[in-house]
C-alpha cells in the first residue's frame, strides 16, 4: 500500500473519523498528555538554553543543507560506497522497490525484518516483497499492531498505532496471533516480544529507514526507542535502509543539534533511548557489519519542491510536532488525511508528493490557526504554505462559482461606494431572516454556516453615519 | 488635552464590525477618544482582504489590499479591534513582493499597524482604562492575535484592571475556535467539532461570560452558543472596556 490511505472520497473519510469517538478521544488525550512533555522538554528546560536558538540553528542547518542538496548527495553517496556499501537513486517508488525486490531475490531471502519506517510506507514495500514471496515482519511495537491487524494504516508519522487502545489491541493479539493476555501494557508488549525475537534471528534482510544519514561519513542514523532496529541491522547478512533525498545532514555536529530537536519535538524525551549509527565497514575485521549494506535514496515526487516555494517543506524531519498541536487533527485524526502523512505537515507534502488531483482538499482542511507554524523546530511557514498550495490550487481548480465570488469580492473591497451601499442595504435584506438578533437559517452560502450556529443579525444604525454626528458634536 | 498633543489614530474598524457589531465600533471609538487620541476615520476602507487571499485568491486580495493601502497611508496609526485584520496589514509586504513600489508603500502601513488592545497597552502605555464590569469571564485568545502578531499579554494586562471582574483560565486557550473564515462553511463539520469542543471548555471554566478581541472568532462561538442555548454571554473586549463605575452597556 503506498501513500495513499482508504477509498473514499475526503468527505467521506471525515465523516468516518467524526462518528468514530474513541478515536477522537485518544487523539486529543495523545495532544494533551504530549504538549506537557514537549514543553519540558523544550521551553521549559533550562538546561539548553533558549529553544528558539535551537530551532534557528535547526531552520538554517536544513536550508544550508536543501540549498546545497546536490553536493551533499554526492558525498553521502561517496563515502558509503567507499566503504564497501551500495547507493541506489531511486527518482519514483516503482524504482524503489523493484531494486529492493532484485536485492531480495539475489540472496533468496525467505524472513525479512523491518524497523519503522514511514518511506517504506510510502513506496509500498511490504507490498512488493510479499508479492515476491518474501515474509516481512515489522518489529517496531506500533507497526507490528498495525501489520498484524490486516495491514491497517498508520494515523500518525511518529506513533503509528495512535488510533488505537489497549483493549483494541488486546483482541487484535488475541484474534489474530492467539494472545490470551490482558489488556496491560506490559503484558502485551511482552508476547509481542515474544513473537518477534525468533523472527530476528531468522531474519534474511533487515530493512530500515533513515532519519539523518551523514554526509561527511556516510553514515546512516536511525533515532528509536524499543531496541528493534538494532536487531534488525544486527542480526542479517544484508541490510537496506531507505531515506527520501533530503533526509541527510553535512556532518556529526549538525547530526546533534537535529537529533535533539527530533526527539524533544516528537515526544518530549531530552535523549532519545537508541541513537544507532551505521556505517558500512565492509572489511575482513568488521564484526558486527552486515555483509551487504544498501542505500536506496528516493526522489519520488520530491524534487518537485525544489526551488518552489514549496522546498522548505522538505526541511521536515518528522518529528510530528505539528500534527501533535493542530486543532483539525485533534478532531478528525490521521486516516481522514487520506495519505500516510497526516496533519499540516501532511496536508503541505502530500500534494507536493501526489498531486493537486488526488489530494487538492488537503490544503484547505486547515483553519490557518498557525499552531502548527509555532511549533516546528525547523521553522517551516506551515500554515503559509497551505496558502501557497489554495492559490496553486485556485488557479488550476478552483471551481467556477467560488471564482466568480471572489473576483466579486476584489471589486467589492476596491470599491467604496459599493462596499457602503451593501453595508446600507443588508439590514434591509437580512431583517427578514433575523429572529430575535440571530438568524438561524439563511439562504446560499449562508446555509452552510447556519446548519449549525446562528449568524448575525446586522446591527442597528450605520457606524459611519453615527461616527461623523459624533464627530459634529465633538467640533461643537 | 490641547488638540495638537493628542495622538492622531485612524480606526480600521473591520468589515466584521462595520456590518454586525456596529457597538464595539462605538465601544473602540470612545475608549481611544477617552484615552486622549484623536480618532479619524479613513472613509475609503472596506475589508483587510483575508477571505480572498487565505482562500487562495492572491490577486483579488490584493485588489483589497490596495484599497485599504491607500486609505491608510496618510494616518500616523492604524488602529483595529481585531487582531487577525491587523495581521494581515503585516502580511501586505508579502502579498505584493512582486510589486516593489507597491510593497514599499504596504511596508509602511503594516508598520503602523496596532491592534487595539495592544496600541492601548504597547503605545498609550494605559493598562487601567477605569472599566467596571462585575462578572465572573473567561478569555478566547484568538490565533492571529497571539501566533502571528505575536500579542500575548495586552488583552490579559487590561482586563485585569477591571474593577469586579474575575477571569477564569480557559481549558485548551490555545486550540483555534474553528472559525478560520472560509474553513467555517468550506470544512463545516470539522469546524462545527471545533466550535463545540471550545464551548465545552467555556463551561468547562463555569464563566457565564466569554471575551475575545477578534470579531470572527465571537461571530463562530457566539452563533453556536445562541444555536444550543447555552446560558454564556459573548462580547468583545471593548465592550467590557468601555464601561464605568455608574454603569454602561
Amino acid at each position: 500500500m503506498p501513500m495513499k490511505i482508504g477509498e473514499k472520497p475526503f468527505f467521506g473519510r471525515v465523516d468516518d473519523a467524526l462518528e468514530n469517538n474513541f478515536m477522537r478521544t485518544a487523539m486529543a488525550s495523545a495532544q494533551d498528555r504530549l504538549r506537557g512533555r514537549k514543553l519540558d522538554a523544550t521551553v521549559r528546560d533550562e538546561q539548553i538554553g533558549d529553544w528558539e536558538e535551537w530551532r534557528s540553528a535547526g531552520e538554517e542547518i536544513r536550508r544550508h543543507t536543501l540549498e546545497n542538496l546536490d553536493y551533499y548527495l554526492e558525498q553521502l553517496s561517496e563515502n558509503f560506497s567507499r566503504k564497501g556499501g551500495h547507493v541506489y537513486f531511486a527518482d519514483t517508488a516503482e524504482d524503489a522497490t523493484r531494486y529492493i525486490q532484485e536485492v531480495a531475490k539475489k540472496k533468496g531471502a525467505k524472513k525479512i525484518t523491518k524497523a519503522k519506517s514511514m518511506v517504506t510506507e510510502e513506496i509500498g514495500l511490504n507490498e512488493a516483497l510479499e508479492e515476491i514471496g518474501c515474509e516481512v515482519f515489522e518489529t517496531d511495537l506500533a507497526e507490528y499492531i498495525l501489520q498484524i491487524d490486516d495491514h491497517d494504516r498508520p494515523s500518525h508519522i511518529v506513533v503509528p498505532s495512535l488510533h488505537k487502545n489497549k483493549e483494541q489491541i488486546r483482541d487484535t493479539f488475541r484474534d489474530k496471533a492467539g494472545y490470551t493476555g490482558t489488556e496491560e501494557p506490559r503484558e502485551l508488549t511482552a508476547f509481542a516480544r515474544s513473537q518477534l525475537r525468533e523472527v530476528f534471528l531468522q531474519a534474511d534482510i533487515g530493512i530500515t529507514g533513515c532519519n539523518f544519514a551523514v554526509a561527511e561519513s556516510g553514515t546512516v542514523s536511525l533515532v528509536t526507542n524499543e531496541g528493534n532496529a538494532n536487531m534488525v541491522t544486527t542480526y542479517p547478512d544484508t541490510q537496506i535502509s531507505v531515506m527520501g533525498m533530503e533526509r541527510l545532514v553535512p556532518t556529526w555536529k549538525e547530526l546533534d543539534v537535529m537529533v535533539n530537536l527530533l526527539s524533544r519535538s516528537a515526544v518530549g524525551q531530552k535523549i532519545t533511548t537508541y541513537i544507532t549509527n551505521l556505517t558500512p565497514q565492509l572489511t575482513e575485521d568488521s564484526v558486527d557489519a552486515p555483509k551487504e549494506f544498501h542505500l536506496v535514496i528516493l526522489d519520488a515526487g520530491r524534487s518537485n519542491a525544489l526551488g518552489t516555494e514549496f522546498q522548505s517543506a522538505l526541511h521536515c524531519i518528522r518529528c510530528a510536532a505539528c500534527v501533535n498541536v493542530c486543532p483539525v487533527y485533534r478532531q478528525i485524526g490521521g486516516h481522514a488525511y487520506g495519505s500516510i502523512y497526516q496533519g499540516p505537515i501532511g496536508a503541505v507534502l502530500t500534494p507536493i508528493l501526489g498531486g493537486y488531483e488526488e489530494y487538492g482538499e488537503l490544503p484547505f482542511a486547515s483553519s490557518l490557526c498557525a499552531a502548527c507554524t509555532e511549533a516546528c523546530p525547523v521553522r517551516i511557514p506551515l500554515h503559509e504554505q497551505l496558502i501557497r498550495h489554495r492559490e496553486n490550487y485556485a488557479a488550476q481548480k478552483g471551481r467556477t462559482g467560488e471564482r466568480l465570488a471572489m473576483k466579486a469580492f476584489g471589486i467589492g473591497a476596491s470599491t467604496p461606494a459599493l462596499f457602503q451601499g451593501a453595508v446600507k442595504g443588508l439590514p434591509a435584506i437580512m431583517k427578514p431572516l433575523a429572529e430575535d438578533e440571530g438568524i438561524s437559517s439563511g439562504p446560499g452560502p449562508l446555509k452552510l454556516w447556519t446548519a449549525v450556529r446562528d449568524f448575525p443579525a446586522p446591527g442597528n444604525g450605520n457606524f459611519r453615519s453615527w461616527f461623523k454626528n459624533h464627530k459634529q458634536e465633538g467640533d461643537s | 488635552m490641547e488638540e495638537w498633543m493628542k495622538m492622531k489614530v485612524s480606526l480600521f474598524i473591520t468589515c466584521l464590525a462595520e456590518m454586525f457589531y456596529q457597538n464595539v465600533a462605538k465601544d473602540v471609538v470612545e475608549i481611544l477618544e477617552r484615552l486622549g487620541c484623536d480618532v479619524d476615520f479613513p472613509k475609503g476602507q472596506i475589508c483587510c482582504g483575508q477571505p480572498a487571499y487565505n482562500s487562495g485568491y492572491r490577486k483579488d486580495a490584493q485588489k483589497a489590499a490596495k484599497q485599504m493601502i491607500k486609505s491608510f497611508e496618510h494616518s500616523e496609526f492604524v488602529v483595529t479591534p481585531s487582531g487577525s485584520c491587523a495581521a494581515m496589514f503585516k502580511e501586505y509586504p508579502e502579498l505584493f513582493k512582486e510589486e516593489p513600489e507597491w510593497r514599499k508603500r504596504a511596508e509602511a502601513v503594516a508598520g503602523k499597524t496596532y491592534e487595539f488592545t495592544q496600541f492601548i497597552v504597547n503605545v498609550l502605555h494605559v493598562e487601567d482604562v477605569g472599566a467596571v464590569y462585575p462578572a465572573s469571564a473567561t478569555y478566547h485568545t484568538s490565533c492571529h492575535m497571539i501566533r502571528l502578531l505575536k500579542e500575548t499579554e495586552a488583552p490579559f494586562k487590561l482586563l485585569k484592571n477591571v474593577k469586579g471582574l474575575e477571569l477564569l483560565p480557559l481549558e485548551n486557550s490555545y486550540d483555534c475556535c474553528g472559525f478560520g473564515g472560509t474553513f467555517a462553511v468550506k470544512m463545516a463539520p470539522i469546524s462545527e467539532q471545533m466550535v463545540d469542543e471550545k464551548i465545552q471548555h467555556v463551561e468547562d471554566s463555569t464563566a457565564t461570560l466569554l471575551i475575545a478581541a477578534d470579531n470572527g472568532c465571537l461571530m463562530n462561538i457566539k452563533g453556536r452558543i445562541d444555536r444550543k442555548g447555552k446560558p454564556i454571554e459573548v462580547k468583545h473586549i471593548a465592550q467590557i472596556l468601555n464601561t464605568r463605575a455608574e454603569g454602561r452597556n
